[in-house]
Formats: C-alpha cells, structure tokens, sequence
C-alpha cells in the first residue's frame, strides 16, 4: 500500500457493546494517501492500533466495491460522506483535505442498535424483506424471457428501484429515522413488473406492517433519504409505495397475512 | 382490531389523516381569504358584518365549520403523535447535525405548525368566540334606499338581552341590523405588535404550506411525472405566495387606515 502524506484528525464512536454507553475518540490518521478509500483509511488506523495492543475500530464492510451495502458510516453529518451517489467503500480520501478533521458516528435509529463502535444490526430491514420483497414461483424450467412483454420505461424504473443494497443510509439521513425510501424501493423492484402483480396488494401490506412493527419514523418528505442515497433511488418510490397501501387497505380483498411465499 | 382501525393505526394511516386534515385546511385558506376580501371595500363594514353574519346563521356553513374545527385538532393531535414516533425512532442522536439537503420548511413543520396552533387560538378567542359568545360587540344599523342605493350607518342599540340579527324594509328603505365584528378588526389591526404577530403567522403559514401542500400529494400517493409540476407551482405560488400575501395585507392596510385616523 502506498504510503501518503494526509495528516487527518479523526472523532470516532466507540462504544463496546449494545449493553454499554459509547463515546467518541480521537485519533491521529497519519501517512494516509489520498488514493485510499475510507475504508482503507481505517485499515492504516487499525493496524496502528493493533499494534499498540489496543482493540481495532469495528465497521462494517464486504464487496468494497459498492454492491453489497455492509458497509455505512455517518460522517461528518452525511451517511456515506459527502459525495453524492457513492457508498463509504468508494469514498476517496482525496475528498478530504490534509489536516482535516473528520467526525465518524454509526447509524443512528432505534431500529438499528449498534452493536460495536461503528457496526449497527440492520436486522430490521432483513424481516421486513422476509415479510414480503419476495415472489412465489414454483421452481422448474424457466419460461422464455421474451414470453412476458414489459414496456422498457417500465423495466427501467423497476431496474433502478432494484439497485437499492439496503444500506440503511436513508434511515441514517432521515431526521424521522424512516425506513419508507428502502421499503418502497423493494415495493416498487417487485410491484412494478408482471411476475410480482399477484402478490402486490399483500406485499406492501406485509411489508408495511414489519416495517412499523420494527419502530421506524414516519415520512414527511423531506428528501434527505434521496439525496443521501447512495444508489439514488428516488422519493417516488414512497408516493408509489403509499399509493399501492392505501389501494390495498380500502379497495381490495387481499390481507397482509395472505402473503405467506406459498407456506 | 377492526381492519379500519388498522389502517389508520399504522404508519401511512396517520399520514393519511395528517395529509386529508391538511388539504381540507388548505382548501378552507380559500374561502376564508376570498370572504375577508370584503375588508377592502370601503363600506364601513357593511358587506363585511353582512357576511360574517351570513357565515354564523346558515347551517351548512355551521356543519362546515364543525368539520373544520375537528379537522383542526385532529391535525394538531396527530402531528404531535407522529412527531413523538419519530422522535423516538432515534433515541440517540448525532453529533454532527445532518447536512442533507432538505428544505428548512420540510424539516420545521412541527415548530411553524406550532405558531399555527397558538395563532388559530388567538385568532379564534378574538373574533370567532367573541362573536358568538361575549356580548362586547355593538351593533351596527345600516339603511340602504333602495330607490338611490344609497347606505347610510348609525348605531344600534339592541331592545332586547339576545338580540342577534334583523333585516327589514320600511318604505322602500332595507334596514340590516348586524353585530358589528368589523369594528373589531379595525380597533385590533391598529396596534402594532397585533398586526406583528399576525405577519409572523401568515409567514409561518406560508412556509408550512410550501412544503406541505406537495408533501400531501405525496402522502396520499398521487405522484405523477405529468401532475407533480403544476402541484409544485400551485403550492409554491399559490399557497406560500399569493394566499400568504392577501392575508398580510389585510392587518397591514387596517394599520394604515388607524394611522390616517
Ligand atoms: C394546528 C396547528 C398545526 C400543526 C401543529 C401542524 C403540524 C403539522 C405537522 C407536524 C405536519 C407534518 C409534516 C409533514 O408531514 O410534512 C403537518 C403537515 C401538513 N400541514 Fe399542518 N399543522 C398545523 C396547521 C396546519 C394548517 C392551518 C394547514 C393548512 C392551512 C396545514 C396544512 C398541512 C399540510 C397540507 C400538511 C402536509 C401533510 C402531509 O405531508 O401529508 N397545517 N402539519
Ligand atoms: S434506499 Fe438507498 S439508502 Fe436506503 S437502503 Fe436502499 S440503497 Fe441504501
Ligand atoms: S462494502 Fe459493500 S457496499 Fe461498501
């Protein structure tokens, strides 16, 4: 790894369990090249730590390409950092400048306690897709992809909908702490296209009723979610999201309980 | 639980209330400017007392009124019950302030809805109570000729304790005898700190409506790439310009008339 010649500040939460209360450290990020990514950032900041027999800094991370959604990080007031459209793992420290100081902090929700320093359990957004951001299918061969026609603007907007790795960012920038732009990604990924029609009145039942249950906020619009969203996914979605509720709440016969994935 | 009591139980339920009890007050701000406008007339508050007098005698607008005042608290009363939700929604909080962008309005709904509340009571406690309930306010008899049209105004004097309203003619002269609430609004808009506070709530209204009049139409799902613009406009001109402006006019020209007294 190349060595640098960023001299950085850093205020970070640690905190040693569920259990106990947390507080913020500052350490000293030295030699760091403006090539690295955060992440890596906290590589060169572990090791010295390591090092000095101390207990590294926890953070959650995977793919460090931007795909998985592991990891997170609240810094210096922007989830993900102040980039737009990036996740932390594709955040450069050329973004920062020398001598700089950068405060990290995990998410911040009731439904997403943190576990160590920096590492929350997004566990809620795992029940919530396990209420119902799925399809039943019955397995065997696959149909013909051309069998079922589907407007492109159509497959588009499902597409970009899709695109959502349930980071949690938007719950982060939030200031009601509301999950609504991730679930109605997942609504709109499935509602939106033929193979999910049959269980999208239950779906969005389903998946609300978890989505409460989990003790998220509630949504007034204010677009922080969108413009904090690493994937950008749009607050259509929740209008989509809200209308597809109410549709399904006053006007139709299926239940939340109807959604079961063929159980 | 009953299905219905479900739906509005959860979360989008309460918007859903939040988002109807907001339009219909919206809806109101309309009939609301577009009676007082008979402020501007230089009548000596003849077509205005006639019409407040109007509004407190027909029983469509009284039911009206009732939903209004219901919709009213049952805004209030959500508002504060989501606002707690989402407060406790994150327990801990940061330590650097979100910098999101997001607009001010959008993230102080609560603290505007709160000038509101104490403005609407104020407001109410001053005119609406004081109109039906005290006994403070005179009365004005206006006689128009009905040959010139010609109107002339004296006062009145009620012969009897509840007297609330009369309207005659005597040899071809109309004779309306109303509570005269007119003289009210001209005696509270000529103090200054009076028609401050109403400035600063009409301001606070304006910037509640900027962001909730759209932030309604999303709530209830009606989002479209072909509608949402003229929402956008509607709301931002209409609701948190035009409105806004009519309504400050009115303490604003009643000052101005007091000063020239
Ligand atoms: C009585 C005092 C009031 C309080 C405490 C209050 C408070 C609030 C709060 C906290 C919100 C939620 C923010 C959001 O969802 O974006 C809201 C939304 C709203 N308010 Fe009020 N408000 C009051 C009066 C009014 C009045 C007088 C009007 C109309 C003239 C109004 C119209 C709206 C609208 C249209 C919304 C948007 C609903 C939505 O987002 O779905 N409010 N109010
Ligand atoms: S909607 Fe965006 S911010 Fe929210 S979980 Fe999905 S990718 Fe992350
Ligand atoms: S580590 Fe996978 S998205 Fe950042």
């Amino acid at each position: 790894m190349s060595t640098g010649n960023m001299n950085l500040t850093l205020k970070v939460w640690r905190q040693k369990n569920s259990q106990t209360a947390g507080k913020f450290v500052t350490y000293k990020a030295e030699g760091i090249s403006e090539d690295m990514s955060f992440l890596e950032m906290l590589d060169v900041v572990n090791e010295s730590l390591t090092k000095k027999n101390d207990e590294p800094i926890y953070f959650d991370h995977d793919c460090r390409e931007g795909i998985c959604g592991s990891c997170s990080l609240y810094i210096n007031g922007h989830p993900h950092g102040p980039k737009k459209a990036i996740t932390t793992c594709q955040l450069h420290m050329r973004t920062f400048s020398d001598g700089e100081t950068i405060t990290i902090e995990p998410w911040r929700s009731a439904a997403f306690p943190v576990i160590k320093d920096l590492g929350t359990d997004r566990s809620a957004f795992d029940r919530i897709q396990q209420a119902g951001g799925f399809i039943s299918v019955n397995t065997g061969g696959a149909q013909d992809a051309n069998a079922i026609l589907i407007p492109k603007v159509v497959a588009d907007e499902a597409f970009n909908s899709a695109t959502c790795i349930g980071c949690g960012a938007c719950v982060a920038a939030c200031k009601n702490a509301s999950a609504m732009l991730f679930v109605s990604a997942k609504i709109t990924q499935l509602g939106l296209l033929p193979q999910g029609q049959p269980e999208r009145y239950s779906r969005v039942q389903a998946m609300v009723a978890q989505m409460d249950e989990e003790g998220f906020g509630n949504c007034t619009n204010t677009g922080a979610c969108e413009a904090e969203c690493p994937k950008e996914i749009t607050l259509t979605n929740i209008a989509r999201m809200n209308n597809d509720f109410f549709s399904a709440k006053l006007f139709r016969e299926e239940h939340a309980h109807d959604h079961t994935g063929g159980e | 639980m009953s299905e219905f009591k479900q739906t509005f139980n959860s979360s989008l339920g309460k918007k859903l209330i939040m988002a109807l009890t907001g339009l219909f007050l919206c809806t109101f701000l309309i009939v609301h400017l577009g009676g007082n406008l008979l402020l501007f007339k230089h009548d000596q508050g003849f077509a205005f007392n006639s019409y407040a007098n109007f509004l407190t005698h027909f029983p469509p607008i009284e039911v009206i009124a009732y939903i209004l005042y219901i919709s009213i608290i049952v805004h209030a009363v959500y508002a504060l019950v989501l606002t707690l939700k989402n407060r406790s929604a994150r327990p801990v909080g940061y330590a650097v302030q979100p910098k999101s962008d997001a607009s001010w309005s959008s993230k102080n709904m609560g603290l505007l809805g709160s000038i509101l509340l104490l403005f609407i009571v104020i407001h109410m406690s001053d005119f609406w109570f004081s109109y039906k309930y005290d006994n403070v306010l005179k009365f004005k008899e206006y006689r128009t000729d009905l040959a010139t049209n010609v109107t002339t105004v004296g006062e009145y004097v009620p012969q009897v304790a509840d007297f609330e309203r009369s309207i005659s003619t005597e040899n071809n002269v109309e004779i309306v005898r109303v509570k005269d609430i007119h003289a009210r609004v001209q005696e509270s808009f000529s103090k200054l700190w009076y028609v401050a506070f109403y400035v600063i709530a009409i301001a606070a209204v304006a910037f509640h409506l900027l962001h909730g009049f759209q932030s309604a139409f999303r709530t209830l799902g009606w989002v479209h790439r072909k509608y949402q613009p003229i929402v956008y406009f509607f709301g931002t001109w209409f609701f948190g310009v035009i409105i806004p402006i009519g309504f400050a006019l009115m303490p604003i020209y009643y000052f101005y008339l007091s000063l020239n007294k």
